[in-house]
Order: C-alpha cells, then sequence, then structure tokens
C-alpha cells in the first residue's frame, strides 16, 4: 500500500514537472522573438533601422537566454536521462547550438561599443547567424521528440570499466537529426515563427518616426515570415498527426501505435481545443498585422499567446498519455518516457517547493517588462543613452 | 570506445577550457555589482553627482563583463550533459536539483534587473533602481551559490545513497548537500574572493586615471570602495580559505598530500612555504626525495590541517599502504588503496549479481547482494581504477597551483593593508606614479590568484569527478575524442575572439571616459 502510495505521488510529480517543462519550453519559443528580430538585421543595410531593432530587442535577449539556461537545468534536475542521453548523444546538433548561442550574448554589447576592432558588422553578422542557424537547430532538437533519435540506454554498462557509458548513440552523434528532412519540418516552423514575432514586436515597440517606412517593411516581414511559418506549421502538424508514436506498456516496453499524436490530440481533448484556440489567435494576430488598413501594433500579444498555446498542446501530446517523448528508432525498449527518464520522488518534491516561487519570479518580470516597455523606443533613446547597444 | 583515455582527457581539457574562460569574468561581475550598488547607494542617499558618476562608469564596465560571462556559463551547464553525460545520469538527481534552483531564483532574477540597471535610469525612480542594482548583485552572488553547492557535493558527496535498481544515486537528505561544511566554505570563499579581485581590479583602473592626472578624485573616492569591498573579501577568504584546508585533510587527504608534494607524513608535519619538487619521485617510491629544494615551516602543516600542531598528516605513500599514526606515534592501519581496488569490484559485483536477480526475481540474492554492495560502496570509484597510482593526482600541478595562489593572497593582503593606510592616514602614496604602476599590475597578480585556486581544487581532485565515487574515465560521454578536439579547437577561437575583444572595449572605455568631466559622465 505503502509502495502504492510512493508511486502515486511520483506519477503526479512527475506530471507536474513535465508541465513546468512544457510551460518553459513554450517561454522560451514565445521569446525567440528576440532570435527573430536578430535575423531580420539580414534583410536591412540601413544602420538607423539596425540600431533601433538592436536596442528594441536588446533589453529582453537576457531574458530569452536565461530561459534556455533554466530549461536546460529544469530538464537536467527533473528529467537527468534525457539530459544525458540527448546531450552526450547528439553531441553535434547542441554542440551548433551552443556556438550560435555564445555569440548572441556579447554581440550585444560590444557592437557598437568603441574599441570593438571587429566591427559593427561583425557582431551583427554573430546576431544573424544565432537568430537563423541558431533557431532552427533549437526547432531540429525539440522535434527529435516526436520523430526519434538513433540512441541506445543499458544501465549496465555502468559497471563495464572500459566502457562505462550508459546512454550511447550512433556514429552520426547529431548529424543525423540535423540532416534528418522531418525535423526540418519544425526547424522552418520555428525558424519562421521566431521571424514573424520579431517583425510582430518590432512594431509593438518601436517608433521610428520615417514616415511609416520601417513600419511597412516590418508588415512585410510578418507578411511573407508568416505564410511561410503557416505553411511549413501545416507540413509540420500533417507529419505528426499521421506518424506512428510508442506508447508505453510497462517500464521499458512499448507498443507502435498508429497515429498515436492524433490520438492523443483526441484523448486529452483539451489539448485538441487549446491547439485549435491557439492556432485561431496566432493567424488572427499575424492577419490582422498583415491586413489591417490601419497600424496594428498588438498583434504580438494574439500570436505570441496563440503560438504558446500551441506550443504547450505539443510538449503535452509529446509526453503525457504514456507516450514516449524521447523515442529510440535504434531500439524501441531504450526510448524515454517521464516514467522512466525521472528524478526520484524526494528530489522532485524538493524542486517542487521551490516552484512554489515561479509565479513570484514571472510577476516580476512581468512588472518590468511592463514599466520597461511603456513607452515604444524612438531614436531619439538610443541617441541619447550612452548604454544603447 | 576504444579510445577512452583520448576521449576523457580531451573532455577534461574541453571542460577546464571553458571553466577557467568563465572564471576569468564572472568574478569580477560578483565583486564589481557589489561595488556598483554601493556607489549608487551613496548617490541615492547624498544625491552628490561624483557617486553617479562612479556608479555610471564601473556599472560600464560591468556591462562590457557581465556578457562573456553569460556566453561561457551557458556552455558550461550544457557541457554536463554533452561532455559529462554517464556523470549527468549517474547524480542527475542530486547534481540537477541545485543547477534547476540556481535558474529560477537567480538567473532569472538577475536578467531581469539588469535590464532594470542599464535601461531603467528614466523609466524608474531613483530608489527603485536601486533596488533593481541591489537585486542584481544578489542574484549575481546566488547564481555562484547553487553550483558551488553542486561542485562542493562532488568533492563532499553527502546527503545521498546509492539506489542498485537504478544503478545511480539518489538525493535523501537535500539539506546535507547545501549546507555541507566544504559547500559553505566553498561559497564563501569563492564569492569573497571574486570581491578582492574586483576590489584590486577598481584600484588598478583608478591607478591608471591617477597616472594619467585624470578625474583623480573620483579615482580617489573608487579606490576608497575598492579598498572596503576588496579588503572585507580578501579577509573572509583567507578564514574560509583555513576551513576549505581542513575539509580538504578530512574529505580529501590525497589531495591535501598533493598540494603539499609530502609523500611520507609525519606527527607534527612541517610545512613547505617554497620548494622545487623532484620531477623523479613518483607515487608508492620512498627511495627518492620529493624536493630538489624546499624551505619549510614546523608543525605548519599539521596546524593548518588539523588545527594541531603534533597531529599527524599522511602522504601520499602512507594513503596508498593505508597507514596512520596515533598521538602517540604508534602506527595504525587504515585501508590501502590496493584494498579499495578490491572491494570497489567486489562492489561492482554485488552490483551485477543484484540486477540478475532482480531480473530473476529472486528477492532473496537480491537482499544478499544489497548487502555486500552497502559495504563497499564507499569505495565503489575505486573499481574503475587500474592501480593505486591512478589515484593519485598531478602533484607537480597542485604544488604548483597552491603555492602560486597562497604568494599571491599573501601578496594581496600587503596591498589591501597598504590600500588602507594610503587611502586614511597618506592619500599622497596613491598619486606616487611607482605605487600606482603597482596598482594597475596587482590586476594581474589577482587573475592569477583566483585562477590557481581552481587549479589547485580541480586538478588536486583528480581522478574523481565524485569523490571515491565516480572517477572521471566512468563519467564521459560515448564521443570519437577526434569530436571533441574539433569543438575544443572551436570554443578555444571562439573565447579568444571575445576576450580580445573584451579587452579591447573594455580598455578603450576606461581611456575614453578618464578624459570626460564626472558631469558628463554622470549623464551619460
Amino acid at each position: 500500500m505503502i509502495i502504492m502510495e510512493t508511486d502515486h505521488t511520483l506519477m503526479l510529480l512527475q506530471n507536474y514537472w513535465w508541465l513546468l517543462i512544457s510551460v518553459l519550453g513554450t517561454a522560451l519559443v514565445f521569446l525567440l522573438f528576440v532570435q527573430g528580430g536578430q535575423s531580420l538585421l539580414a534583410c536591412t543595410r540601413n544602420p538607423d533601422q539596425r540600431n533601433l531593432m538592436v536596442n528594441s530587442i536588446g533589453s529582453k535577449w537576457e531574458l530569452t537566454f536565461t530561459t534556455l539556461v533554466v530549461f536546460g537545468g529544469a530538464f537536467f534536475a527533473s528529467f537527468p536521462l534525457f539530459y544525458s542521453t540527448s546531450f552526450g548523444g547528439a553531441y553535434w546538433l547542441w554542440m551548433l547550438i551552443l556556438f550560435t548561442f555564445v555569440g548572441q550574448a556579447v554581440s550585444f554589447q560590444y557592437r557598437r561599443k568603441e574599441g570593438n576592432i571587429y566591427g559593427t558588422r561583425f557582431f551583427d553578422t554573430m546576431l544573424i547567424i544565432n537568430g537563423t542557424i541558431g533557431v532552427f537547430l533549437l526547432g531540429e532538437a525539440v522535434s527529435m521528440m516526436f520523430f526519434g533519435g538513433d540512441f541506445t540506454v543499458d544501465m549496465t554498462n555502468i559497471l563495464n570499466a572500459d566502457n562505462p557509458v550508459i546512454s550511447r548513440w550512433g556514429d552520426g552523434h547529431g548529424w543525423e537529426s540535423i540532416l534528418n528532412w522531418k525535423n526540418w519540418a519544425l526547424g522552418l516552423t520555428v525558424f519562421f515563427l521566431a521571424r514573424t514575432q520579431g517583425a510582430l514586436y518590432f512594431i509593438n515597440d518601436i517608433r521610428a518616426n520615417d514616415g511609416g517606412a520601417f513600419y511597412a517593411k516590418c508588415r512585410k516581414h510578418v507578411t511573407v515570415s508568416g505564410s511561410l511559418f503557416v505553411v511549413s506549421f501545416l507540413i509540420f502538424m500533417a507529419l505528426l498527426l499521421t506518424s506512428p508514436g510508442l506508447r508505453a506498456t510497462g517500464f521499458r516496453s512499448f507498443d507502435e501505435v498508429p497515429f498515436l499524436y492524433l490520438h492523443n490530440y483526441i484523448e486529452m481533448w483539451w489539448c485538441g481545443v487549446l491547439l485549435l484556440l491557439g492556432v485561431v489567435m496566432a493567424l488572427y494576430g499575424i492577419g490582422r498585422t498583415a491586413l489591417s488598413p490601419t497600424p496594428y501594433t498588438k498583434g504580438i500579444w494574439w500570436s505570441g499567446i496563440g503560438t504558446s498555446l500551441v506550443v504547450l498542446t505539443l510538449f503535452w501530446v509529446a509526453g503525457y498519455n504514456g507516450t514516449a517523448y524521447y523515442p529510440s528508432l535504434s531500439d524501441p525498449a531504450s526510448s524515454l518516457t517521464i516514467a522512466n527518464s525521472s528524478s526520484t520522488t524526494f528530489t522532485l518534491k524538493i524542486m517542487s517547493l521551490v516552484s512554489i516561487l515561479v509565479p513570484f519570479v514571472i510577476a516580476y518580470i512581468a512588472i518590468v517588462w511592463r514599466r520597461m516597455n511603456r513607452t515604444p523606443l524612438t531614436p531619439h533613446d538610443i541617441n541619447t543613452d550612452s548604454h544603447s547597444y | 570506445m576504444d579510445d577512452l583515455f583520448t576521449t576523457v582527457d580531451w573532455s577534461r581539457w574541453q571542460f577546464a577550457l571553458t571553466a577557467m574562460y568563465h572564471w576569468l569574468f564572472v568574478p569580477l561581475t560578483i565583486g564589481l555589482a557589489v561595488i556598483v550598488a554601493i556607489m549608487e547607494s551613496f548617490y541615492v542617499k547624498t544625491r552628490k553627482i561624483k557617486w553617479l558618476a562612479m556608479t555610471k562608469f564601473w556599472m560600464l564596465l560591468f556591462g562590457i563583463n557581465f556578457a562573456i560571462g553569460v556566453a561561457t556559463g551557458i556552455i558550461l551547464e550544457f557541457e554536463f550533459g554533452t561532455n559529462w553525460s554517464n556523470y549527468s545520469w549517474f547524480v542527475g538527481d542530486i547534481f540537477g536539483a541545485p543547477l534547476a534552483i540556481e535558474g529560477i531564483l537567480a538567473f532569472f532574477m538577475e536578467s531581469t534587473f539588469i535590464a532594470v540597471m542599464f535601461f531603467g535610469w528614466k523609466k524608474f525612480s531613483p530608489g527603485a533602481h536601486l533596488a533593481a542594482t541591489w537585486l542584481t548583485a544578489l542574484g549575481t552572488s546566488l547564481s555562484a551559490l547553487w553550483i558551488l553547492i553542486a561542485n562542493a557535493w562532488m568533492q563532499q558527496p553527502v546527503g545521498m545513497e546509492f539506489d542498485p535498481a537504478q544503478m545511480r544515486n539518489v538525493m535523501v537528505d537535500f539539506w546535507a548537500v547545501a549546507t555541507s561544511s566544504t559547500a559553505i566554505a566553498k561559497f564563501t570563499h569563492t564569492v569573497a574572493s571574486a570581491w578582492t579581485l574586483a576590489g584590486v581590479f577598481v584600484i588598478g583602473v583608478s591607478s591608471w586615471w591617477i597616472l594619467r592626472r585624470r578625474n583623480v578624485a573620483m579615482a580617489l573616492d573608487s579606490i576608497k570602495v575598492a579598498s572596503w569591498v576588496g579588503g572585507i573579501g580578501l579577509l573572509v577568504t583567507l578564514a574560509t580559505g583555513d576551513i576549505s584546508a581542513v575539509n580538504v585533510a578530512k574529505y580529501q587527504p590525497m589531495k591535501l598530500a598533493a598540494m603539499e608534494g609530502l609523500y611520507r607524513g609525519s606527527l607534527g608535519q612541517e610545512l613547505v612555504g617554497f620548494g622545487v619538487l623532484n620531477p623523479e619521485k613518483e607515487a608508492g617510491d620512498d627511495t627518492r626525495e620529493p624536493f630538489l629544494f624546499d624551505i619549510a615551516i614546523p608543525n605548519g602543516l599539521a596546524l593548518l590541517a588539523n588545527h594541531d600542531a603534533n597531529s599527524f598528516v599522511p602522504g601520499i605513500n602512507d594513503l596508498i599502504d593505508g597507514v596512520s599514526l596515533t598521538p602517540e606515534g604508534d602506527t595504525i592501519n587504515t585501508v590501502s588503496y590496493a584494498e579499495r581496488i578490491e572491494r570497489g569490484r567486489a562492489a561492482h559485483e554485488a552490483l551485477r549479481d543484484y540486477d540478475k536477480a532482480m531480473t530473476q526475481g529472486d528477492s532473496t540474492s537480491m537482499a544478499e547482494a544489497v548487502a555486500r554492495l552497502r559495504a563497499d560502496y564507499p569505495y565503489f570509484g575505486y573499481g574503475y581504477l587500474n592501480s593505486a597510482a591512478d589515484a593519485v593526482p598531478p602533484v607537480a600541478v597542485t604544488f604548483y597551483a597552491f603555492r602560486i595562489m597562497v604568494m599571491a593572497g599573501g601578496y594581496l593582503l600587503l596591498f589591501f593593508l597598504f590600500a588602507f593606510i594610503a587611502v586614511y592616514r597618506r592619500p599622497a602614496w596613491l598619486q606616487h606614479k611607482v605605487v600606482c604602476v603597482i596598482g594597475m599590475l596587482s590586476i594581474a597578480v589577482v587573475w592569477i590568484c583566483s585562477q590557481a585556486g581552481w587549479v589547485t581544487a580541480e586538478v588536486g581532485r583528480q581522478p574523481w569527478v565524485i569523490q571515491n565515487i565516480m572517477p572521471t574515465r566512468a563519467a564521459v560521454s560515448d564521443i570519437a575524442a577526434s569530436s571533441i578536439i574539433t569543438t575544443f579547437v572551436m570554443f578555444g577561437v571562439v573565447f579568444t575572439v571575445m576576450l580580445v575583444a573584451e579587452l579591447s572595449i573594455m580598455t578603450t572605455q576606461i581611456n575614453k571616459y578618464s578624459k570626460k568631466n564626472i558631469d558628463e559622465i554622470a549623464k551619460s
């Protein structure tokens, strides 16, 4: 009986922590508007416009960066087997993501500072690389949660002194995932979404005082990137909903279920409802911004909240309902579920206590955000602030 | 994975490269945040323009440095997974928790309020802005707290037990992890040393301004604040260094022996103040002298390690042989390293038996195997080693790094003593050309001191990634060495490019702002 209660508690905690991981992942996808904004730097050679764009997202880049770090840390703490399997296995995929993010952190600070021996263009290029390749690869990394990775897990390897590694990956070490066409679908979806969101954020945050030229440019980006986002999203969803998935029948045993993710959306009906609601909100935000005869600046919130709802449901259909959230292509029995890859009840409880502070953290971020964005950014703000990027 | 050792070595090199670059920037971030917050506090209280100017200038340098610390930090976090995947699973239940808590409590605080620090001057009241600055300073220190708790746990693994069913360690006492003596000493020692480093940095930069006769009054005020922060930091660093030494003697005696180049210990063991190691001396060899030359302080090591001038401190060969001395000088046997290796292998065998019995559903055999496993688990990590020599860290690197740290620390004590006397009794000294040059050169000394401290701590604990439980060779990922060599080179290039950029921008800004008057700086 005690064992039953403990198992029930553990299941509850595992579900709770998958929920938190989902929230962090969703926040990360929303905050990728920073990267999307960076990628749009490649679309203008006007230095004044570039400065406006960089300074607009410049006060937010640390939030995206921190969310990525916390996303990784939370995975490490709550589902360490995923951490060790994915990061240690898909080595090149993660390393390339990291390389693109290293450049981002310094580029804002250094690009226009006197003494920058590499020039502004060098750091702007680093921002563009992070905003394009980094985002695309992040999308690919998440895509493996649906379309799988080339790994095996064997705990008894720990007793093999010559090769004690528990989680092993195929020879591709991430390259095969980068080149997998199925992963490209979500990679491109996230990439175009980030660009769309970036343009929507600029529309919301910047008053260029240039007779509407900058606004028109951003609106064009919303139209083009938004359309490409919708197309790639539809391709990804078509792939996802027609793909088979692995459903756990035991701790390390699985059945392959055709149309598993479609089933999950139906069986967890609230996911389906939120998915549809999210899609409608995102389309409304993008559509109204692109088509409105008068300037419309609130699109980022419609689109942002809408895509957040969609991403939340994607995490839920990936991990809940006994689904393997990290399917193994080479050995299905090695696939990871929230039940077989988590930390213990004790650790999850401790962290759950700490997570009580999350609403407080969200509250102070919201207060600061609101205050900082109370007035739109203008060229005057940049010219009179020596700390501007 | 036929090239395990190459993979291990390159994984270690890559992590060391990242950690050392990271630690070039982070202590300055931690210490400078406090100094800036103090200066801004004076401004809010007095509304004197000079304090606002100081706040703005040092905040500018803080910002230039902060970004690069963040950039290297993200690599460190993910390298636990990419390069030490076995470790991530084996102790993820324990190690991951501080990392996640760090993110939730510290990183968001830091990243949210730093934006207010830099861009909120006109959007927040002076009091609210000051609060944001202090919260940023608090966030930077809290960021260090949890990762240092995690690091301390690796050196003194407490609050956990091994779960044979999952073949990994699980946490059973969070407070034991968070408040171990090593964790407390490591956090206070590291953060206080960061204050010291930032204090020396501010004094060094201010000395350059004074040397060039630019903004001398502002530079002198900066030196005053930096002397307090750095001086207090140094005293705390020294006090906690003493606690660390006692902890090392207790939990990592092999590291202490390597730090001292001590092969055979004795009652009332002397402390080698300065020495040149005999390069031919090896572990297990009692025929060669350990030093070509040395100057020793009688009873020094016994006092330092055990707070008892007449106590016994074991050397490398004593530990390998498993011998110790009573206060009366009688020899007593402890567990030799040969026996540890045997018992480690016995623990592995017991775990294999447990796994087999579990598969067969044989609960009697499972219980028997667990009993054997528990008895030998303290030596689990030794089961991976081939010989006792494998358990000895690189003596020369540990010995010299420790001496560099101690000597630099001693110099810094004199440095801050001089700074206090000069600030409060002899201000003219601070404007002397030689003093200014020494002040500037001391920036290099404090960074060398800081890096040497980490080299001592991390090289000295080899071969363990978790003391006695897991050697580095069992902690790695299944990656070809060639891949790690490639990323090592890539990281080396990227980090160096960033470092050059930072130094160039920082020196340019220091020069640029030295030519502005304080009104201009305050309005910047």
